[in-house]
C-alpha cells in the first residue's frame, strides 16, 4: 500500500484537495481511502463517506494532533490494508505549528491557501520545511502575480519541494497532484521502525521525549489509542 | 556550486557574491549569520536547534538548493521559438487528428462552447502534457519533449497563466506590489520596472491610478492594465495563456501589443468577436477536441476594423450614460 501524509493550516482546503485528488486516481483505476485527524471535533468523515471513500477519524481531544496522529498512524496503516485500498491518505489540521505528521520515505504534501498572508510560508514550521510536495490553493481568488508571489515565498521556505497549484472546487491541478500520489515507488508493508522527519517538542508521551520511532512497542506514558477495529 | 566553499565562508562575504543569500535565512525566522554557515549551525543550542523546525543537514539542503534554483533563475535566458501541440482524443474518445506549430509573436484564440474543454487545452500547455493528461494531448518546445522538471517548479516554467481573477487581497500599494513581485523574480533594476508597468498600465485602464493607490482599491479595468503590463514587462515566459480574460475598462489592442510586442507565444481562450478576430489563427474546440483550426481571414480582418469601430461606438455611449447624458441622439 502506498502512504502520503496531508497536513496542512486550519481550512486550507486540504479535503477539498484530497477528494479531488481521490477522483482522479479512481479514474485511473486506483482505489484511496483517508484517515482524519483532528482535535475536537470534524465533519470531513461524512464529506468522504459521501463520496464512497472508506475513512476513518480520529480526534485528540486534548493532546496536540500531530502526537496523537503518531501514535496512532501505525494502526491506520494496518486498517487501510484491511480496507485493501491501494492508497492512503492521512489528513492532518496543522493546529501545532510546532509539529508535523511527515514521516521519512512517506510522501509528505503541505496544503496551504493563497489568502492566508504573504507571511504564513515562514511561520508554518516543520510541516512546510520538510514536505516533499507543497500544494497551494485558492488561487482562483487572487492575480496571477499574487500566486506567484506567495509561490515564490513558499519555495524560500522550502526550496527542495515540488510546489503545485490545484483549485479545491474545480479540481484544476487535481490530476497532476494524483500523479505523485500514485507513483509505484512509494509502495511501503508497514510503518513501523519508520521515523518521524522532525522531532516533537514537550509534553508527556514517549514522542514528547523525542521518540521518533513508529509502533506501540515504542509509546509510554499519555498515550491514547483510537479504536480502529469497531465501527 | 561548491558546497564546502560556501559552507566555510564568512557570512558576509557570501552576501557580498550572492545578496540574496540571506533571504533564506530570513524566511526560516534566523538572523543573518555573522560567521560562516557551518560556525552559524555549530553554535546553535538545541533550543535553537528545535526552533529551526528542521533538520541540520536538511536545512544546509535546502539552503544550496535554493541558492542554486536563485542562480539558474538570474542566468536563464532560454529562447523559445516554437510550441507545437499534438492532439490526443475527444471526450468520446474519437482522434483529434491535428499537429499545430505556434512561433513566437503568434497569437492563438480558443473558442467553444461552455465545458467544451477550453481551459482543459491551456492546462495541457501549462503542464506541459506528454500524452498523460486525460486528452492523450502532447506538447513540444522547439520541436522536442519538453524539460519534465517544469512541472513542478514554477519558478522554471516558461508559461504564465494570465487568469480571469485580477483580485488582490495583499495589503499593499501598486507599487509595492510589483516591487515585490519583481524582486520574487530576482528582477534585474526592479525600481526601473516597476516605474515602466505602472505607466504601460495607465495607458490601458480607462481611468489613471496612482502608483500610491492600495491594490485592494484599484477598480476592475485597473487591475487588469496592472496585471497585463506586469505579465508584460516581469514576466520572463516566452509563452502567456490567457483564460477569459474579462476585458472591460481596457483596451484590448493595447493590451494584445503589449503582451505579443515581446515575442511571445499567446494562447487565449474567448467568446469576444474582437479578441477572437485579433488571432493569427483560431482553435474551435467541441466535445473536449480541436474540431476545425481557421485561419484569421483577410476578410476578417477587414471586418475586425468594423468590429472596433462598434466597439469605439459603445464606448463613447458608455461614457455619455456616466456623465449624465440624454442619449436621444446616437
Ligand atoms: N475559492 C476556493 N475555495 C476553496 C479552494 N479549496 C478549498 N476551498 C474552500 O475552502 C473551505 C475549506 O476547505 P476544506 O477542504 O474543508 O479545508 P481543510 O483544510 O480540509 O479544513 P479542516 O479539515 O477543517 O482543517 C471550503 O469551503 C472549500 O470549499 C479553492 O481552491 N478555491
Ligand atoms: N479530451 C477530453 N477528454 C476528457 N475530458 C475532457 C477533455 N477535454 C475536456 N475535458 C473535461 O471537460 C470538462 C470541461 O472542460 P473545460 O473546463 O476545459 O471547459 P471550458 O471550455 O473551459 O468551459 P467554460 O467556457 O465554461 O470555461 C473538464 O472537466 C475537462 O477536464
Ligand atoms: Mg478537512
Ligand atoms: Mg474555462
Ligand atoms: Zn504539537
Ligand atoms: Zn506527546
Amino acid at each position: 500500500m502506498r502512504f502520503v501524509t496531508v497536513s496542512g493550516p486550519p481550512s486550507s482546503g486540504k479535503t477539498a484537495v484530497i477528494l479531488k485528488t481521490v477522483e482522479s486516481l479512481r479514474q485511473r483505476g486506483l482505489k484511496a481511502g483517508v484517515v482524519k485527524f483532528d482535535c475536537l471535533y470534524t465533519d470531513d468523515d461524512k464529506l468522504y463517506e459521501q463520496k464512497g471513500i472508506p475513512v476513518k477519524k480520529g480526534l485528540s481531544g486534548a493532546l496536540c494532533p500531530d502526537h496523537y496522529f503518531v501514535s496512532n498512524v501505525s494502526e491506520s496503516f494496518e486498517w487501510g490494508k484491511k480496507q485493501g485500498v491501494d492508497i492512503l491518505i492521512s489528513e492532518s489540521a496543522g493546529l501545532c505549528n510546532r509539529c508535523s505528521p511527515h514521516i521519512k520515505e512517506i510522501l509528505a504534501v503541505c496544503v496551504i491557501d493563497n489568502l492566508s498572508g504573504i507571511n504564513t510560508p515562514k511561520k508554518i514550521g516543520p510541516m512546510l520545511k520538510s514536505a516533499d510536495v507543497v500544494v497551494i490553493t485558492k488561487g482562483d481568488i487572487v492575480s496571477q502575480a499574487e500566486r506567484e508571489v506567495f509561490a515564490s515565498r513558499v519555495a524560500t521556505v522550502n526550496p527542495t519541494a515540488s510546489i503545485m497549484h490545484v483549485n479545491g472546487i474545480t479540481g484544476q491541478g487535481a490530476f497532476e497532484l494524483s500523479t505523485l500520489f500514485g507513483d509505484e515507488k512509494t509502495e511501503t508493508d508497514t510503518l513501523d521502525g519508520k521515523s518521524l522527519r522532525f522531532s516533537m517538542p514537550s509534553a508527556l508521551c514517549s514522542y514528547c521525549l523525542g521518540e521518533k520511532r513508529i509502533g506501540s512497542k515504542y509509546q509510554m506514558g499519555n498515550v491514547r489509542k483510537m479504536d480502529v477495529d469497531n465501527g | 556550486m561548491d558546497r564546502q566553499l560556501i559552507l566555510h565562508k564568512p557570512f558576509t562575504e557570501l552576501l557580498a557574491e550572492m545578496p540574496f543569500a540571506g533571504d533564506f535565512f530570513e524566511s526560516q525566522g534566523l538572523q543573518i549569520p555573522t560567521v560562516s554557515v557551518k560556525d552559524f549551525i555549530d553554535n546553535l543550542t538545541d533550543t535553537q536547534l528545535e526552533d529551526m523546525g528542521i533538520e541540520p543537514a536538511e536545512f544546509l539542503n535546502n539552503f544550496f538548493t535554493f541558492l542554486e534554483a536563485v542562480g539558474s533563475m538570474t542566468e536563464r535566458t532560454s529562447v523559445i521559438s516554437s510550441l507545437t501541440i499534438t492532439g490526443g482524443i475527444n471526450k468520446k474518445g474519437e482522434d483529434e487528428d491535428f499537429e499545430l506549430e505556434i512561433k513566437a509573436g503568434e497569437i492563438i484564440c480558443i473558442v467553444g462552447p461552455t465545458g467544451s474543454g477550453k481551459s482543459r487545452l491551456l492546462a495541457d500547455i501549462e503542464w506541459m502534457a506528454m500524452g498523460d493528461t486525460p486528452t492523450k494531448r502532447r506538447i513540444k518546445i522547439n520541436g522536442a519533449d519538453p524539460d519534465k522538471s517544469w512541472r513542478f517548479s514554477p519558478e522554471h516554467k516558461p508559461v504564465a497563466q494570465l487568469s480571469q481573477n485580477m483580485n488582490f487581497v495583499m495589503d499593499l500599494t501598486a507599487r509595492e506590489f510589483v516591487k515585490i513581485h519583481a524582486e520574487s523574480r530576482f528582477v534585474q533594476n526592479p525600481d526601473e520596472k516597476v516605474e515602466i508597468i505602472i505607466e504601460k498600465a495607465n495607458e490601458l485602464a480607462g481611468e489613471k491610478f496612482d502608483g500610491d493607490t492600495p491594490v485592494t482599491s484599484l477598480s476592475g479595468g485597473q487591475s487588469r492594465a496592472l496585471m497585463i503590463a506586469d505579465t508584460a514587462f516581469l514576466s520572463k515566459s516566452p509563452i502567456v495563456l490567457i483564460d477569459e480574460i474579462e476585458n472591460a475598462g481596457i483596451d484590448r489592442k493595447k493590451a494584445l501589443d503589449l503582451l505579443v510586442g515581446e515575442e511571445k507565444i499567446v494562447l487565449m481562450s474567448t467568446h469576444d468577436p474582437i479578441l477572437a478576430l485579433m488571432g493569427d489563427k483560431r482553435l474551435v474546440i467541441k466535445n473536449g477536441g480541436v474540431a476545425k483550426i481557421i485561419e484569421t481571414s483577410a476578410k476578417e480582418r477587414q471586418n475586425l476594423e468594423q468590429l472596433q469601430e462598434l466597439d469605439k461606438k459603445l464606448l463613447e455611449l458608455r461614457n455619455r450614460v456616466r456623465t449624465g447624458d440624454i442619449l436621444e441622439e446616437i
